[in-house]
C-alpha cells in the first residue's frame, strides 16, 4: 500500500535529525495555527497564495530564498564544527549523517536559496524596471514558484522520512547509481530537482518572453537598464541548460527506476557521459546565478555614485559574451579525468577567457564611482565588499582554469574557498545588496541604516574569516567533504574558519534584527515619495509599494536614463510633468492554478520517491486535471476602474510634488 | 620582481611547516605544478592588486563627503578607458593562454617522464574504502601502502573496482581520476626519500574520509628489500573480491599470484564491487 514506506524510515535512533525534524514540523505547526486563529487564512489565500502579480510572487520566492539560505547556514554550521572537532576522532556526526549534510547543503544554497532568491529580485523588479504591468504569463509564473517551493519542501522532508542524497550536491555516479546508493537519498534529489527544474525552465521561458516580447513604449534593447539585460542572458541561460539537467537526471532516474545503463558501471553505462552533462548545465548555472547579481550592482553603484553607469555598451556586450561563453568551458571541472593536453588546453583557455569580459565589468563599476558622489549605504557596502571580494575570487578561479594548477587544487578546500568565494561574494551579496535597495520599494518603508550596516560589516567579516583558511588548507592537500582528519596541519585552521561561523551567524542575526527594527520604526522609514534612494530607473517613477498595476499610465521611454531627465527636468521647472490621461486597466485574476498544481506535484515526488504507484497515479490525474481546469476558465480579468487609477495616482503626484521642493537638481 | 614576491609569499607559507603542502614538492610533477600555479598567481597578481587598490581608492576619494572630489555626473563613457579596460583584462588572459597551452600539454598526467633507470609500473586500483597497488614486474600487491624508489620514473595504471574516486598524492604532483571499466594513466616521480599523505579525492561514499595512505618514496636499495619482504596468501582473484567488499583495511604487503588481476578488473572479468545491502536509511558502516 505504501510502497517502501515503513516506520523504519523515521530516524527514531538519530537524536539530531530527529529533533531537528520535530522543532522544524512544530514551527510550522506553531505557524499555521497563529496564522488560522488570526483569521489570516483568506488574507494569505486571496493577496499571496493565488497571486500572479509578479511583485508578490517575487517577494515570495525571496521570502522562501530567505528561509532556505538559513537552512543552509544551519548544515554549514555542522559541517564547520564537525570540522573543527573531528582532528583523530569521529567528531559528533557519524559519516552517513556527515555526507547527508554536505549533500544537502550544497543543494538547498543553490537550488532553493540562491536562485529563488535571484529569480525573486528579477520577478519583482524587471516588469517595473521595462516599465509594463506584468510579466508575459503571470499564471505562470505562479506555477513556476510553487513548483519551486514543492522542491524545497520534498529536500526538507528527507530530514525526518527517509534520507538525503549522500553523494555531494551533484549525484555523480556509479555512487549515485542504485548498487552503491540504495536509499532513497539520490531520489529525493532527483525529484525535487525535477519538480523545481521545471518551475526554473517556466520562470526562463517567461521572463525571456517578457524581455523580448513586452516592454514599455519606446523602451528598446539599448534603453533597458543592465538589470534587465542580465536578467535576459540569465533566462537564456536557463531555457538552454536547464533541460540539459532534467534530461541527465531522467536518466539517472531511468538507471535507478527501471535498470536502465546510462551511468552505470555494467552493461555499458558510462559515468563520463554524466559528468560532461551534468556539466554543461552546472557551468551555466553559475552564471544564471551571478549575472543578476551583477546587474543587481549595475543598479546600485550608478545610484549611489549620482551617476549613469559607465560603458553602458561595454556592460552590455560583457553579459552577452559571458551569456555565450558560458557553455564552453564546462570541461574545466574534470581536468582530471585525463582527456588529454590539447582537450584541456582549450577548455583552460576559454575558461581564462571568461575573465575578460568579467573585468570588464569589475573596471565599469570602478569607473562608474569615478567622478561620483560615492554615499555608502547599506546596499552600496555591499558592492564594495563584492567589488573587493570578487575580483579574489575571479583570481582564484583562473588559478584553477590552469590545468597543471587543477591538478594540485581539483577537488581541495581551494575549490571549496574559491566557489564560495565569487558565490557568496557575489550572489548572496548582490541578493542582499537588491533586497536591501528594494525593499522600501516592495514595503513602503526602508530598512534600518545602522543595524543593516552592523549586518554586512560582520557577515563580511565572517565570510573572509571563514573562506580564506579553507584556500590554505588547500594548498595544504586537504580535499573537501572529509568527515575526520589525521593531519595536524590542518586543525589550526579549521578553528579559525569556526570563529568565522560566529561571525556570520552574528551578521544573519543582526539582519534578522535589521528587518524587525524596520517593520517597528516604519513610520519613521517611510518612503513617501517612492524614490528614496534618487533612483534612475522606472521602478523608482512609481509609488512604493507600487499598485497592483504598477505605472497608473505606460511611461513613453525616448532615453537610456529616462527617468533621471524627467525627473531633473521636473526640479528644474520645479513642475510635475503633466497629468495623464487615466483609463481603465485590465489585469489578469488570481489563479489557485500553482498552489493546487504544486501541492499534486509534491505528493506526486513523495510517491515516485516511495514507489506507491497508485499515489502517483491519483497525484498525476490531479495535476493535469488543475491545469485542464485552468485552460478552461473563460473569466481571465478584471478591470481597475480610471477612477481608482486617477485616484491613486493623485496621491502619488502630491507626495512627488511636495518631494520636488526639497530636491536639488544635479 | 613579481614573481619574486609570489615565489617569496608562498615559500612562507611552505614553511609553515605541513608535511603534505603543495608548496613543498618532491616530485618533479609537483614541482612543475605548483611553479605554474606560481607563475600563474604572479601575471593575475599584476592586474588584481592594482584594481584592488583603484577599488578601495576611487570609492574613498568620491564618498559624498569629500568636497575636492570633483563631481563629474556625465562621465558615462569614454573610448581611451573602454579601450584599456579591455585590452588589459585580454592580454594578461593571452599571457595566461600561453602558460595554459605549454602547461596542459607539458604536464599532461599521461605523457612519459625521465629519470633514473627503467620506468617502475605501478597498478593502482581504488576500492570502498582503500587502495591496492598491484606490482606486476615484482609480482606483489600492496594495500594501502605505495612504496617507490626515489628518481625512478613511476608509470601509473589506474582504475577503479567500485565507484570513481581520484588518486592523489599532493607532494608527488597530479591527481587524477580512478574509474571502473577503464584506465587512466599518470606518470610520477618522487625525488626526495620519505612518507607522503596520499588520499582519495572525490567523494567515494562512507569510508571515504578513511581512504588515505602512505606513499614512501625509499632508495633503491630499501625498495629492493621491501619487494623481498611480501609475506602471507598470495593475492588472488578470491582475495581481491574479499577486499573489494566494503569496509577499510590495514597496510599489507603480499605476493601477487594473478598476474593479470588488473587486467581482470579493467574488463570487468572480476565485477565491480558489491556495495552497501540495500536499506531504507543508511546503516553505520565505518564507526
Amino acid at each position: 500500500m505504501l510502497g517502501k514506506l515503513t516506520w523504519d524510515a523515521i530516524p527514531f535512533d538519530q537524536p539530531i535529525p530527529l529533533a531537528a525534524g520535530a522543532v522544524v514540523a512544530l514551527a510550522v505547526l506553531a505557524v499555521l495555527i497563529y496564522i488560522t486563529v488570526k483569521g489570516w487564512v483568506p488574507y494569505l489565500w486571496r493577496e499571496w497564495i493565488t497571486s500572479v502579480d509578479h511583485k508578490r510572487i517575487g517577494v515570495m520566492y525571496v521570502a522562501l530564498a530567505i528561509l532556505m539560505l538559513m537552512r543552509g547556514f544551519i548544515d554549514a554550521v555542522m559541517m564547520r564544527t564537525q570540522q573543527a572537532v573531528a582532528f583523530r576522532s569521529n567528531g559528533y556526526l557519524p559519516p552517513e549523517h556527515f555526507n547527508q549534510i554536505f549533500s544537502a547543503h550544497g543543494t538547498i544554497m543553490i537550488f532553493f536559496g540562491a536562485m529563488p532568491f535571484m529569480i525573486g529580485l528579477m520577478n519583482f523588479v524587471v516588469p517595473l524596471q521595462l516599465g509594463v504591468r506584468d510579466v508575459a504569463f503571470p499564471t505562470l509564473n505562479s506555477v513556476s514558484f510553487w513548483l519551486t517551493a514543492s522542491g524545497a519542501l520534498l529536500v526538507n522532508l528527507s530530514l525526518v522520512v527517509g534520507e538525503f542524497s549522500r553523494t555531494g550536491w551533484l549525484p555523480f555516479p556509479p555512487l549515485s547509481e542504485m548498487t552503491y546508493s540504495p536509499g532513497v537519498g539520490v531520489d529525493y534529489y532527483c525529484w525535487a530537482l525535477q519538480i523545481s527544474g521545471v518551475g526554473t525552465v517556466l520562470t526562463g521561458v517567461n521572463f525571456v518572453t517578457t524581455i523580448l516580447k513586452i516592454r514599455a513604449p519606446g523602451m528598446t534593447y539599448m534603453r533597458m537598464p543592465i538589470f534587465c539585460w542580465t536578467a535576459l542572458a540569465a533566462n537564456l541561460l536557463i531555457v538552454a541548460a536547464f533541460p540539459v539537467l532534467t534530461a541527465t537526471l531522467a536518466m539517472l532516474l531511468l538507471d535507478r527506476y527501471l535498470g536502465f545503463h546510462f551511468f552505470t558501471n555494467t552493461g555499458g553505462g558510462n559515468m563520463m557521459m554524466f559528468m560532461n552533462l551534468i556539466w554543461a548545465w552546472g557551468h551555466p548555472e553559475v552564471y544564471i546565478l551571478i549575472l543578476p547579481a551583477f546587474g543587481v550592482f549595475s543598479c546600485v553603484v550608478p545610484t549611489f555614485s549620482g551617476k549613469p553607469v559607465f560603458g553602458y555598451r561595454s556592460m552590455v556586450m560583457a553579459t552577452m559574451a559571458i551569456c555565450l561563453i558560458a557553455f564552453m568551458v564546462w570541461l574545466h571541472h574534470f581536468f582530471t579525468m585525463g582527456a588529454g593536453g590539447d582537450v584541456n588546453a582549450i577548455f583552460g583557455t576559454m575558461s581564462a577567457i571568461i575573465a575578460v569580459p568579467t573585468g570588464v565589468k569589475i573596471f565599469n563599476w570602478l569607473f562608474t564611482m569615478y567622478g561620483g558622489r560615492v554615499r555608502f549605504t547599506v546596499p552600496m557596502i555591499w558592492s564594495v565588499a563584492f567589488m573587493i571580494t570578487f575580483t579574489v575570487g575571479g583570481l582564484t578561479g583562473v588559478l584553477l582554469a590552469v590545468p597543471p594548477a587543477d591538478f594540485m587544487l581539483h577537488n581541495s578546500m581551494f575549490l571549496v574557498a574559491h566557489f564560495h568565494n565569487v558565490i557568496v561574494g557575489g550572489t548572496v551579496f548582490g541578493a542582499l545588496a537588491g533586497m536591501t535597495y528594494w525593499f522600501p520599494k516592495a514595503f513602503g518603508f526602508r530598512l534600518h541604516e545602522g543595524w543593516g550596516r552592523w549586518s554586512a560589516y560582520f557577515t563580511i567579516a565572517g565570510f573572509y574569516v571563514v573562506f580564506m583558511p579553507l584556500y590554505v588548507v588547500g594548498l595544504e592537500g586537504m580535499t573537501r567533504r572529509l568527515q575526520h582528519y589525521d593531519v595536524g596541519a590542518w586543525r589550526p585552521w579549521m578553528m579559525v574558519s569556526v570563529f568565522g561561523v560566529l561571525l556570520a551567524l552574528v551578521g544573519i542575526v543582526l539582519e534578522i534584527v535589521t528587518i524587525y527594527v524596520s517593520i517597528r520604526d516604519r513610520e519613521s522609514l517611510r518612503d513617501e515619495v517612492g524614490d528614496p534612494w534618487d533612483g534612475r530607473t522606472l521602478e523608482w517613477s512609481t509609488a512604493s509599494p507600487p499598485p497592483e498595476y504598477n505605472f497608473a499610465v505606460l511611461p513613453h521611454v525616448d532615453h537610456e536614463e529616462y527617468y533621471w531627465r524627467i525627473k531633473q527636468a521636473a526640479a528644474r521647472s520645479e513642475t510635475l510633468p503633466e497629468e495623464p490621461h487615466y483609463v481603465d486597466i485590465e489585469m489578469p485574476r488570481n489563479s489557485a492554478t500553482g498552489f493546487v498544481a504544486a501541492f499534486f506535484a509534491t505528493v506526486m515526488g513523495f510517491a515516485l520517491i516511495w514507489h506507491i504507484w497508485w499515489m502517483v497515479g491519483v497525484a498525476f490525474v490531479g495535476a493535469y486535471a488543475t491545469f485542464v481546469a485552468f485552460a478552461w476558465r473563460d473569466h481571465e480579468e478584471h478591470v481597475i476602474p480610471a477612477e481608482t487609477v486617477a485616484r491613486n495616482d493623485h496621491a502619488r503626484r502630491a507626495a512627488r510634488a511636495k518631494a520636488l521642493k526639497a530636491y536639488s537638481p544635479r | 620582481m613579481r614573481i619574486k614576491r609570489a615565489a617569496v609569499l608562498t615559500s612562507a607559507l611552505a614553511l609553515s611547516g605541513c608535511e603534505i603542502s603543495i608548496f613543498d614538492p618532491k616530485g618533479t610533477i609537483a614541482a612543475q605544478d605548483a611553479q605554474i600555479l606560481v607563475d600563474s598567481l604572479a601575471i593575475m597578481l599584476a592586474i588584481v592588486i592594482p584594481t584592488l587598490i583603484a577599488i578601495v581608492a576611487f570609492a574613498w576619494w568620491y564618498r559624498a563627503g569629500n568636497t575636492r572630489a570633483r563631481y563629474r555626473p556625465d562621465f558615462e563613457y569614454s573610448g581611451q578607458i573602454e579601450l584599456v579596460v579591455w585590452s588589459i583584462p585580454a592580454l594578461t588572459v593571452l599571457l595566461l593562454a600561453g602558460v595554459i597551452w605549454v602547461g596542459s600539454h607539458d604536464l599532461d598526467p599521461g605523457a612519459p617522464i625521465k629519470g633514473a633507470g627503467k620506468p617502475l609500473t605501478i597498478q593502482v586500483v581504488s576500492l570502498d574504502w582503500k587502495w591496492l597497488f598491484l606490482y606486476p614486474d615484482q609480482k606483489l600487491a600492496s594495500v594501502n601502502e605505495l612504496v617507490a624508489p626515489v628518481g625512478t620514473p613511476l608509470r601509473l595504471e589506474l582504475t577503479s573496482g567500485s565507484v570513481m574516486t581520484a588518486f592523489f598524492v599532493p607532494q608527488w604532483g597530479s591527481m587524477i581520476y580512478t574509474m571502473n571499466g577503464m584506465t587512466s594513466r599518470l606518470n610520477l616521480r618522487a625525488d626526495k626519500a620519505g612518507d607522503y599523505y596520499g588520499e582519495a579525492s572525490q567523494i567515494s561514499g562512507d569510508g571515504f574520509a578513511d581512504m588515505h595512505f602512505k606513499a614512501r618514496a625509499v632508495s633503491a636499495d630499501d625498495f629492493a628489500k621491501w619487494t623481498q619482504s611480501a609475506a602471507g596468501v598470495p593475492f588472488d582473484a578470491a582475495a581481491y573480491k574479499e577486499l573489494a567488499k566494503q569496509g577499510l583495511a590495514n597496510p599489507a604487503l603480499r605476493p601477487l599470484a594473478a598476474p593479470d588481476l588488473f587486467s581482470d578488473i579493467v574488463t570487468q572479468k572480476l565485477p565491480p564491487g558489491p556495495g552497501p545491502k540495500p536499506s531504507l536509511r543508511p546503516p553505520s558502516v565505518v564507526n
